[in-house]
């Protein structure tokens, strides 16, 4: 593609007829008009460029909505900006030639609004409706969906008939039906005809041109676009549910994963542990100290992270049983109280080396973005990814739990501290390890959370009451009540919220936790046998 | 090991309440109120370097009347009755001439009684509500007609927006401001069910479910945009979760009054591109003033990436004014000072003269701006002249009466014109 510019520019060079020549200058006085002009004429000076150069202007059209285009302060040159390996270099626009010792202070940007960018997006679009890729063409309808006019009208009806795309000419149908069903003009029972054909799609702009339909002369028309209506409506209303019930897992998970640690810590080894939201923050924080020091592999500094959150706040976690804990065995109101402390401090620390500020965790790219199934019903690839990964630790904290010896060790000391002691269990060690393991899976969810929340010295606190009602409500001392309890809450909560806000619904859910204590003081799966006691 | 770390955080807390040791006997006092720790302390240490900054400046032009000035500094750390607390401590035992202070609404509430009592003198730098005008206090932020009334006009006009979101955090400063904009939403024609009012609590992160009720929303064929008054770090969860469901600026913009530069610096600011904001000052404006005061920020916090905000700026026009008023008057006296202060003028950053009116609010200009993906605002729209801060909103019907004129004869900051009395509420 891009040689093909080239060549036709060299080409242009070479015949160099006065008619030409005559239209790159006045390109030329575009390009140099377009630098450093007000946001009010941009847009006719990019219509210009459209018409003038047609798809030839692609790449800066590109490069303009992506806010990367910059002109030369010296000699109004326009020139895109991008990194190499964190440097800011600067190409010709056209051509991809490097514009070699360029420093910040020579260039200056070329800013673009929201107007601009909605044209800029239709005119690719219009561009790209004849690219080689069908999918590229496929976006590139849709997007037109919203601005039809005649012009595009014109070039869709041209394209229709020889699309060998079905997809694509699907979205070419129901373009060209929008248009034919707003006709007044046409006859009405071609409307209807276009009427019926938009009535299978979901896509928001249908919905837009349907209502406005509802608005006719002909009441033939109204009564078939409120059908259409009432159509679509029924298919959004249950793509709406699948979407709810997904919001709702995606709480339950982040709740799984902040409440899991907790479980350990506080459920099989009885320690209320008020530090446990800042075991989580410093999961965070390592997030954003790997991100640091790998500023180029975002996309794998999730996978460094990990490990190294698990890493961090289990030691501290270690460090705290060691040097606190241990020495109040058996007195939950002083842990209480020294936990609170030891919150604190973690929380002044990370103010103090990190500042009170929020710091910036990037998302990787593989995780930004949303799976798109239709256009009402679309999972951010974010919460997919963290379910997934929520539901992988909790299987990987059973089978420790389970079938290693350090689990078995767990929950023998859990059940009979002074019988484990005598079969010769370590038991400080098992404390210390039982400690760390909770605290190391806290940090875990750190990295999980910075994908979706602030990284702040707060960050633990917002989480350290959900925990605990999680754990509590699940059971205490049960892996599975806290999966089952996270969940629950989670997909209630979320169920609730669009009808009572988001203030309310927290609320309910805390009275329906309470009265349900009230009821069954164990929780959910309460403890049965020896262990319980 | 553990009494070592205890004794350590004690001194450290301890350091940072302990005022400034007082240079000489005879000194002009600057109190500074603002939070150094806790949740506030992101936004309002930087008012206090503010202050700081503008003491030192004016020190080294001399003082003011032959005097130096001296800031004392103490911290209500985020915790609102410390307010009033702290209040009281620097105008009795301190003997403060003036406060600069406060951020939260309810933390102005909190220092305003101790203010009356002991007729003090406080200037607070941050947009609010409205509905309050006290003669001890001078409103250098913007009252909700300077702020979010010609954000709404923007949508309206500029933007053809015929639906409107009104989200923010659960406090009185969203809960008024939307009650504001919803009487005016309404007496300009915008039906009841185009008007969508929700409330989140403060450091809410979850948005999957109200992004989606606004993405449904926003799909009724009417264009649609999405008024924010969420405060604080509950934005950037609110911003990233729109992206993610695929809503842009260009389908359902979002205008908020609470984010500003310093919340956008160090963010990724990719996701929040095209959104809009509200202020009456923006870093990027190109006036020499502004050139020139943050030139003087950088220089003075040694950092060459700190940026300016709207605050900040209030806080510069309010020193500014007040040391103009003392010059004028002669003395720091309150009384004095308070009268000398009405009338003042200064230049804004931005271009244009703020001018002190007799309800104790500014008449600045308002702009929107776009974010731009450096974190900074691009104006797009701005008022033609500048706007008169309105301390009781016309849109509500228990204030449409009222005024507030602290000048002969009325002297009221309640005064009905109906009626014409004084409602005699103390502010």
């Amino acid at each position: 593609m891009r040689q093909l510019i080239a060549l036709c520019c060299c080409l242009f060079g070479l015949l160099s007829f006065p008619i030409q020549a005559a239209e790159t200058s006045r390109v030329d006085a575009l390009f140099t008009e377009l630098a450093g002009a007000k946001l009010k004429h941009m847009e006719l000076i990019l219509e210009q460029l459209e018409e003038a150069k047609g798809e030839a202007i692609l790449p800066l059209f590109r490069v303009l909505l992506g806010g990367d285009l910059y002109y030369i302060k010296a000699n109004k040159n326009l020139v895109g900006k991008f990194d190499d390996q964190g440097k800011t270099l600067y190409k010709q626009v056209f051509n991809d030639t490097l514009v070699p010792n360029l420093a910040k202070r020579d260039v200056k940007k070329i800013r673009v609004n929201n107007k601009l960018r909605g044209y800029l997006r239709n005119a690719i679009a219009r561009i790209q409706l004849t690219a080689k890729s069908p999918s590229v063409r496929e976006s590139a309808v849709r997007e037109l969906l919203s601005k039809l006019d005649a012009s595009t009208v014109v070039i869709l009806e041209d394209l229709y008939p020889n699309e060998p795309n079905k997809k694509v000419k699907e979205a070419m149908g129901l373009a060209l039906a929008m248009h034919t069903a707003s006709q007044t003009e046409l006859a009405v029972s071609n409307r209807l005809v276009a009427i019926e054909t938009l009535s299978t799609s979901l896509e928001n702009d249908v919905r837009n041109a349907l209502t406005k339909l509802t608005q006719d002369d002909n009441p033939a028309i109204i009564k078939a676009a409120q059908g259409a209506l009432e159509q679509i409506a029924q298919r959004a209303k249950r793509f709406a549910f699948v979407d709810q019930l997904f919001f709702g897992l995606s709480l339950g998970s982040v709740l799984l994963l902040a409440s899991i640690g907790l479980a350990i810590t506080f459920g099989v080894m009885g320690v209320i542990n008020m530090a446990h939201g800042e075991m989580i923050m410093l999961g965070a924080y390592t997030t954003y100290v790997v991100q640091l020091i790998m500023p180029n592999y975002i996309d794998y500094s999730i996978w460094v992270a990990i490990p190294a959150a698990f890493l961090v706040s289990g030691l501290m976690g270690v460090l705290i049983e060691r040097l606190v804990i241990r020495h109040l065995h058996g007195r939950p109101l002083e842990t209480l109280l020294a936990t609170f402390g030891i919150s604190l401090i973690l929380q002044q620390l990370v103010r103090t080396i990190f500042s009170p500020l929020n710091r910036q965790v990037s998302t990787p790219s593989w995780m930004s973005g949303s799976w798109e199934i239709n256009p009402v019903l679309s999972l951010t690839l974010n919460r997919l990814y963290i379910l997934a990964f929520a539901l992988l630790v909790f299987i990987a904290l059973v089978i420790i739990l389970k079938k290693t010896s350090l689990g078995l060790n767990v929950r023998a000391v859990s059940q009979n501290r002074n019988m484990a002691k005598a079969m010769g269990v370590k038991t400080n060690w098992v404390d210390a390890m039982t400690f760390g393991l909770g605290s190391g899976i806290a940090g875990i969810a750190g990295v999980a959370l910075s994908q979706l929340t602030n990284v702040g010295p707060n960050l633990g606190q917002a989480y350290i009451i959900d925990s605990f009602m999680v754990v509590v409500f699940g059971g205490v001392g049960n892996l599975l009540g806290t999966l089952v309890a996270a969940f629950t809450l989670g997909i209630a909560t979320k169920f609730l919220e669009p009808t009572t806000g988001a203030v309310l619904a927290a609320i309910l859910v805390l009275v329906f936790i309470i009265l349900f204590i009230q009821k069954r003081p164990k929780g959910l799966f309460p403890q049965k046998g020896r262990a319980a006691e | 090991m553990k009494i070592k770390t205890l004794v350590s955080a004690i001194a450290l807390s301890g350091a940072t309440l302990i005022a400034l040791p007082s240079i000489a006997a005879d000194t002009i006092k600057v109190g500074v109120l603002h939070s150094l720790s806790g949740t506030m302390a992101i936004s309002e240490t930087t008012l206090k370097d503010t202050v700081l900054m503008m003491v030192d400046d004016q020190n080294k032009k001399g003082g003011l009347l032959g005097k130096k000035l001296e800031a004392v500094v103490v911290d209500p750390a985020s915790n609102w009755p410390l307010f009033a607390e702290k209040g009281r401590e620097l105008l009795t035992k301190d003997k403060v001439d003036v406060i600069f202070g406060s951020w939260t609404s309810v933390s102005r509430k909190s220092v305003l009684p101790v203010l009356e009592e002991l007729n003090g003198l406080m200037f607070y730098p941050v947009q609010y509500e409205g509905e309050e005008s006290s003669k001890n206090v001078f409103y250098t932020g913007a009252a909700p007609n300077q702020q979010a009334i010609p954000a709404v006009d923007y949508l309206m006009n500029d933007l053809d927006v015929e639906r409107f979101v009104l989200a923010g955090t659960d406090y009185v400063y969203p809960r008024t401001t939307n009650k504001i904009l919803e009487a005016y939403l309404k007496a300009k024609g915008v039906a009841a069910q185009d008007i969508m009012i929700n409330y989140t609590p403060f450091g809410h992160s979850d948005w999957q479910s109200i992004v989606s009720d606004i993405k449904k929303f926003g799909s009724a064929g009417k264009k649609t945009a999405v008024v924010s008054t969420i405060n604080g770090d509950a934005n950037i969860p609110f911003y990233k979760e729109l992206g993610n469901q695929g809503i842009s600026a260009e389908d359902i913009p979002v205008v908020a009054f609470s984010v500003g530069e310093e919340e956008l610096s160090g963010l990724d600011t990719k996701p929040l591109v095209g959104h809009l904001a509200a202020w009456n000052y923006f870093q990027s404006v190109e006036t020499d003033e502004n050139e020139a005061f943050i030139k003087a920020w950088k220089a003075y916090t040694k950092n060459p990436k700190r940026v300016t905000n709207d605050p900040m700026e209030a806080t510069y026009i309010g020193f500014k004014m007040w040391a103009n008023a003392v010059k004028q008057a002669g003395t720091t006296d309150v009384d004095a000072v308070e009268q000398a202060m009405i009338g003042q003028e200064t230049p804004n950053l931005t271009g244009g003269v703020a001018v002190m009116n007799k309800n104790h609010h500014l008449s600045k200009p308002v702009l929107i701006g776009e974010i731009q993906d450096d974190g900074q605002f691009e104006v797009v729209w701005e008022t033609d002249g500048v706007v008169a801060g309105d301390a009781w909103s016309d849109f509500l019907p228990g204030s449409k009466d009222l005024i507030s004129d602290w000048t002969a004869p009325i002297k009221c900051g309640n005064y009905n014109t109906k009626t014409k009395a004084c409602s005699g509420q103390n502010y």
